[in-house]
């Protein structure tokens, strides 16, 4: 499993970097690009929504299934990746070069509370 | 625990992502469930559809039996190896499932049933058999392997595979099998391609599987067989038809044989006292997003329902089955809701794609 030890994680298979402009990066997992298969469309928030944390913010749809994705922290959403919605499949080809969305959040000290490396790969693993 | 079929250590071998399927541990793919549709399109693809089960019906009763048993009309068949799809109804004309069933002889049919209907449809087989006092003996062949080799190259790439297949097998017409010793090589599927369908001995499947991914046969996943099906406009049990659903409703009319006045099929009655309420139509979704089952659809004369829904590798556009009022027609613009949002759709005649070309 590819899980970038300088990434914060969530449960629900969200990668988060912080940035050090204060705003923070999302996509989702490398291991949930792998169980979701072939990705064919994505659908993002849109800049300057206010998202609580856990809310469901944007849905990836792959030939499968679609799959819910959440914001990992209460903010604005300030940007979404338009190229990525142009080719989902870029999610599958490498899932931490591939950001949906940039949030700002309300209190940048929540993204501490966030899951390691080391601790998301052992809820990973046991799915 | 869930049941394993006889290839279940050649697909971990093989690296498939396993999933629960009906209460087997079956390969949804092998990577990309999209290449291994490709392949199928344009190449030869296979699946381990070892899950089914065949039976093996024999006795004196045994075309009488069928003819009552089945939708449609086994008197069809008389032909060695020949091959018919019919609906198994209810009293109230309900499907109990939909199955392939061959002729071997008067007194010899084979039956293939899905696996997650396998149990019910053999205790309401047994059933019939008592109820109607037929003269038949019903046989479970778990001892069977099957693999479906899909695809423009499926069959030149199985008589490169197994030795013998060419001779026994070059002058099937569709939609007929022929034995090539203890195996039966049939030319069916559930793709909308060309291929065969190899019921073969459990103890030879995992060499079978071998040769033919050594005769360029690529690996498919059951993720791939339900696009490939979708897009060949083929139902799948338990979600575009069930027990609730007439077949006249499921858009399998022509499965239903009423031809024979005097054969008193069971259900019958039913379909005949209830005509089709609504018919069946493929949609394609003009606007960005993915058909699902289960969506509503806004139509001129009503609302519909996807029964299934994905995206068409195809295509390139996702597609559904809908099942719609009576008096929407193939080319009409439609909505769809998802999520909330109408989209943009539209009706079209099934099937979207066979023989590796998209058809609307």
């Amino acid at each position: 499993m590819n899980t970038p030890a300088e990434l914060k994680y969530t449960k629900s298979h969200e990668w988060v970097r912080v940035e050090a402009d204060g705003t923070v990066t999302v996509g989702i997992t490398d291991h949930a690009q792998e169980a979701l298969g072939d990705i064919v469309f994505l659908e993002l928030p849109e800049a300057g929504r206010t998202v609580a944390a856990g809310e469901e913010c944007a849905v990836v749809e792959s030939v499968k299934a679609a799959s819910d994705i959440y914001a990992p922290l209460g903010g604005e959403i300030v940007a979404a990746n338009d190229d990525a919605v142009d080719a989902p499949e870029s999610v599958n080809a490498d899932a931490y070069a591939t950001w949906l969305f940039k949030l700002k959040p309300d209190n940048l000290a929540d993204a501490d509370a966030l899951l390691d490396a080391a601790a998301y790969t052992a809820i990973a693993g046991a799915d | 625990m869930s049941q394993h079929t006889p290839l279940h250590a050649a697909h971990l071998a093989a690296g498939a992502r396993m999933v629960d399927f009906a209460g087997w541990d079956m390969p949804v793919n092998y990577g990309s469930q999209i290449e291994e549709h490709h392949a199928v399109r344009s190449d030869a693809g296979m699946f381990d559809v070892s899950h089914m089960l065949a039976l093996d019906l024999t006795g004196e009763g045994a075309t009488a039996y069928l003819r009552t048993l089945l939708a449609n009309d086994v008197a069809k068949l008389g032909t060695l190896g020949k091959a018919l799809y019919s609906c198994m109804l209810n009293d109230a004309g309900g499907v109990i499932d939909d199955l392939i069933v061959y002729y071997f002889a008067a007194n010899h049919f084979r039956i293939v049933v899905n696996a997650g209907t396998a149990d019910k449809d053999v205790a309401w087989m047994r059933k019939q058999i008592a109820a109607l006092g037929a003269n038949v003996t019903l046989d479970a062949r778990r001892d069977l392997a099957m693999i479906a080799v899909q695809g423009p190259n499926a069959r030149a790439k199985t008589w490169h595979a197994i030795p013998g297949s060419e001779a026994a097998s070059v002058g099937l017409k569709p939609f007929f099998g022929a034995e090539l010793g203890d195996m039966l090589i049939a030319r069916t599927g559930y793709t909308g391609e060309d291929g065969f369908e190899i019921t073969l001995p459990a103890a030879n499947a995992t060499d079978t599987w071998n040769a033919l991914i050594a005769a360029g046969v690529a690996p498919c996943g059951l993720g791939a067989r339900d696009t490939l099906r979708l897009e060949a406009g083929m139902n799948l049990y338990g979600q575009d038809m069930d027990e609730d659903t007439s077949p006249l409703d499921a858009g399998l009319a022509w499965t239903v044989d009423f031809k024979d006045p005097g054969r008193n099929f069971i259900g019958r009655a039913a379909l005949e006292a209830a005509p089709a309420s609504r018919q069946v139509l493929g949609l394609i979704l003009e606007d960005r997003g993915v058909l699902r089952a289960h969506q509503t659809v806004f139509t001129e004369h009503g609302e519909g329902e996807t029964t299934s829904g994905s995206f068409s590798p195809t295509l390139q556009k996702a597609i559904a089955f809908a099942r719609l009022p009576l008096g929407v027609e193939a080319g009409d613009a439609v909505e769809v809701d998802i999520r909330g949002k109408r989209l943009k759709a539209r009706a079209v005649k099934l099937p979207f794609a066979r023989h590796g070309k998209a058809l609307v």
